[in-house]
């Protein structure tokens, strides 16, 4: 490292990649939109991920398909395959590359999960990672034993409780049990291997895991929520967050508050990443990839899509409405909600009486109409211009401190990153901010975190 | 091709034999891991999985199945034996089965799945994928669990501990009739939802913006005394519209499952009367459950040891004995001799109206190579082996057709 002592020393941009799901930013009109099911869009998808080395490639979970007005959404992307069956087959196609998968804590348990995760690990010589989630409608319930509805005060006491407990059954094997001496018969050194107790307020289990330790000890933790409870969560027990917030100010608050609570748990700023999620739009020159931003823009909001994402705050039914004219003047329904459900969004409008004003006003004073006002309003791409702008983009964000990189979401299936991976990273490669090669073989190696077992040895030298 | 000639329901005089192998651990006898051809190091990597299934393949077998349990094993039926001189720790099989799939092209993959404890959404949105990333070659083998201290790993439920000398009693054949009930009930669960999505129902229509037609989604709204599932299913209809599903069972009870629930029972005789007695239950069960014109394979299950000098295979049971400190005995007939031999009473079986086999290896490395490089040669000289993988599919290597979706319209 060359630089002078006032030089920061440059960070690494850490990269991933999210393969497109379901919601409105995945285009599935596009001629160039192939499968989201088949395994070879995955397998795609993960090798051109490898190629450009990124650290990991993530993988969403569903649990109930989509409804709007009690009936299943149909405009973006349905379904999906298994979380856990996808990540272990792509190990069979790939070398490095990272396997992280949503995994929600609330229709599982604690047993089964470990030994999936512990069993992908040892499957892909420790690759695996899991994004535990919460979840807590009785709608999302309907499908499983537990069923039911979880208050939100529960809701990520249990997620604690579960991870804590399968931390329990991974840490239950200590990785020296098995001898295997074939001349003196030993099997096992120590009969109690993968003996545990947990009794909580939401699992009582005790017995023995049957899993041996695996390559990672554990799978690398991730954290998606949001709230202060979710942040918390993270700066205890995460190893790397899922973040929304891929713009500067926005990024480098959530960054600053997040990095700040680790001290708190007796935790390093660098063994916690922040990885905010973004889209983005490739073009030969900015301006090219503006037009193109646009264009993409209306694919993913369609008319029928806008009229449904109004929906969503007015609780009410606008299939009436014309997409192309003006927002509608009958206020939201303020009852429970009943238009959408099983759908994420429908938590960020607090107030709907307040946000549809607010619409109004908007849409009048720029002359927008339903479907301008969504797309104007609405996600918009992260990174959008030349390679050599998005690569500079990236490079100047990671060190400002609003990320330690990004979860890249591409808008088509499974080619999304293509362009990205043979244009933008040999840019930041160039820079000296990206590796050439991947230095390890583990998905914490890529991270840069520690073994879980080197962590307790030093805490216990020390 | 006429349905009655599509499988050998009631003509056990059909060519051919459908031949699958059991994978457990370093095999079937206790002290297999001890044999110098055994990995006993590698049982938890995906090197050695991929090897098992691929000479599998390489024997044109049908499928193999991938044993599992939701706690660790034992030499003891119902509770754990402490021991230290077995081998002792497994994957979960769904994900070895992933693993191998993208490595491998024909082979059916099946593995275990323990019913009582776990999701049958789960299940089915799992098996519906290993279908897709094994493109059609999915199934499963459905295991209920009665031990307590597996229930105890998950708190849920209890189990009242069993004791071998009870399972006669009338308190465990309730428990064991709910849990066979529950079963069922799981099974009909899992294949509601993998129709739960018509073929097609993916239509992209751009003009109208629809992804999907959803007249082509349904709600199974399955209620069960143990679980209820609304669904659709997450994951759209499995290439093979319904994977394989199969059982294993030694008794009236899980006959019963196997007759109402499943594509292949696997059963235990020791010889051709005891075939021909359990196909006959088995049949009798199948009529009673109004499936009576559905094809259901039988396949009888077998503990092999094959050398092609019969001498040598006794004795390496013998040593393989001493080495447990036990003679190794199970629910399967133990087979001990050549290739020859077994490819005889093979035959001699399937007249008794078994339609296939599922030979556990009692040492993985030694008896896999010696059932697809010994008996399947010898098979096939003999007319009733296939030469070459007519079937890309798990289902048209079984000879079974692609089922129609129960919620489709008819036409």
């Amino acid at each position: 490292m060359s630089s002078t002592s006032q030089d920061k020393p440059r960070k690494q941009v850490h990269l991933a990649a999210h393969f497109p799901g379901v919601n409105n930013t995945t285009v599935w009109s596009d001629p160039e939109a192939g499968s989201h099911i088949e395994f070879s869009s995955f397998a795609h998808f993960a090798r051109t991920a490898e190629r450009a080395k990124f650290d990991f490639l993530f993988l969403a979970e569903g649990l109930r398909l989509r409804e709007q007005g009690g009936k299943v959404y149909d405009l973006d992307v349905v379904g999906r395959p298994d979380t856990f069956t996808i990540l272990t087959a792509l190990a069979a196609v790939t070398e490095h590359l990272g396997l992280t998968g949503t995994i929600n804590s609330t229709f599982n348990e604690p047993y089964e999960v470990a030994r999936q995760f512990a069993s992908l690990d040892h499957l892909s010589d420790g690759r695996a990672a899991w994004n535990v989630v919460t979840s807590w409608d009785a709608f999302t319930g309907e499908n499983f034993r537990r069923g039911g509805f979880l208050p939100q005060e529960e809701r990520y006491s249990r997620a604690k409780e579960f991870l804590t407990t399968a931390n329990e059954l991974f840490d239950s094997w200590h990785g020296d049990e098995i001898v295997a001496d074939q001349q003196t018969g030993t099997f096992l050194r120590d009969a109690k291997a993968g003996a545990f107790v947990y009794e909580g307020q939401h699992f009582d289990i005790q017995g023995q895991f049957n899993v041996p330790r695996s390559p990672q000890g554990r799978p690398v933790i991730f954290q998606a929520g949001d709230s202060d409870e979710g942040r918390e969560f993270a700066a205890s027990s995460a190893d790397a967050i899922f973040s929304r917030y891929a713009t500067l100010k926005e990024g480098q608050a959530f960054y600053t508050d997040v990095k700040g609570r680790l001290a708190r748990y007796g935790r390093q700023r660098d063994q916690l990443l922040i990885l905010p999620a973004a889209t983005f739009v490739l073009g030969d020159t900015d301006a090219e990839a503006e037009e193109l931003s646009r264009e993409v823009r209306r694919q993913q909001v369609s008319g029928a899509t806008a009229i449904k994402h109004l929906e969503f705050v007015w609780n009410r039914d606008l299939s009436a409405y014309d997409p192309e004219g003006p927002l509608p003047d009958i206020d939201p329904d303020l009852g429970e909600h009943t238009i959408a459900r099983g759908r994420a969004q429908v938590r960020m409008y607090r107030d709907p009486l307040a946000t549809a004003r607010e619409w109004r006003e908007l849409a009048a004073a720029n002359k927008w109409s339903i479907r301008d006002l969504v797309i104007e309003t609405g996600n918009r791409q992260a990174f959008v211009g030349s390679p050599a702008t998005v690569a500079e983009t990236i490079d100047s964000f990671v060190q400002a401190d609003a990320s330690d990189g990004f979860i890249l979401v591409p808008h088509i299936t499974p080619g999304g990153l293509d362009t990205f991976a043979d244009t933008v990273v040999p840019l930041l490669q160039e820079r000296g901010v990206y590796r050439t090669e991947y230095e390890g073989t583990t998905l914490r190696d890529h991270l840069g975190l520690a073994h879980p077992d080197d962590v307790r040895d030093e805490r216990a030298a020390s | 091709m006429s349905a009655s000639s599509s499988l050998p329901v009631s003509s056990p005089s059909s060519p051919h034999l459908h031949l699958a192998v059991a994978l457990d651990g370093a095999g079937w006898h206790p002290a297999a891991w001890r044999e110098p051809v055994a990995r006993p190091r590698d049982l938890l990597t995906a090197g050695y999985w991929t090897d098992l299934v691929t000479e599998a393949e390489r024997g044109l077998l049908d499928f193999v199945t991938i044993e599992d349990a939701l706690g660790l094993q034992s030499s003891h039926l119902t509770e754990p034996d402490s021991r230290t001189d077995q081998v002792r720790g497994r994957l979960d099989a769904v994900l070895i089965a992933a693993r191998v799939a993208p490595l491998t092209s024909h082979i059916g993959l099946v593995p275990t799945a323990v019913v009582t404890h776990t999701e049958p959404f789960h299940l089915s949105k799992a098996i519906a994928t290993l279908d897709y990333v094994s493109t059609g070659r999915a199934g499963v083998r459905v295991q209920v669990s009665a031990r307590a201290y597996e229930a105890a790993h998950f708190g849920r439920r209890t189990v009242p501990p069993l004791r071998i000398e009870d399972l006669d009693s009338p308190a465990v054949r309730e428990l064991t009739t709910d849990l066979f009930d529950e079963a069922a009930d799981y099974v009909e669960a899992v294949r509601r939802l993998w129709d739960s999505w018509e073929d097609g129902a993916e239509i992209r229509d751009v003009a109208t913006g629809r992804f999907v037609d959803r007249d082509k989604l349904h709600y199974i709204d399955f209620e069960g005394k143990h679980f209820s599932v609304k669904g659709p299913s997450i994951t759209p209809r499995p290439p093979q519209g319904q994977p394989i599903v199969s059982a294993l069972a030694h008794a009236t009870v899980p006959y019963r499952l196997v007759a109402r629930a499943t594509d292949i029972g696997y059963v235990t005789p020791h010889d051709a009367g005891q075939a021909r007695a359990i196909v006959e239950e088995i049949r009798a069960e199948q009529r009673a459950a109004g499936r009576a014109d559905e094809p259901l394979h039988v396949f009888g299950d077998l503990v092999v040891f094959l050398d092609d000098d019969p001498a040598a295979a006794a004795a390496r049971r013998e040593r393989l004995d001493a080495l447990a400190g036990y003679p190794y005995t199970g629910d399967a007939r133990i087979f001990t001799g050549s290739p020859v031999q077994l490819a005889d009473l093979l035959q001699e079986l399937a007249e008794a109206g078994l339609s296939g086999f599922r030979l556990r290896p009692a040492v993985l490395g030694h008896d896999l190579p010696a059932v697809t490089r010994g008996l399947v040669p010898e098979l096939q000289r003999r007319g009733v082996f296939r030469q070459s993988y007519e079937s890309d599919t798990l289902r048209g290597l079984l000879g079974l057709s692609r089922p129609a979706n129960r919620y489709a319209a008819t036409a």
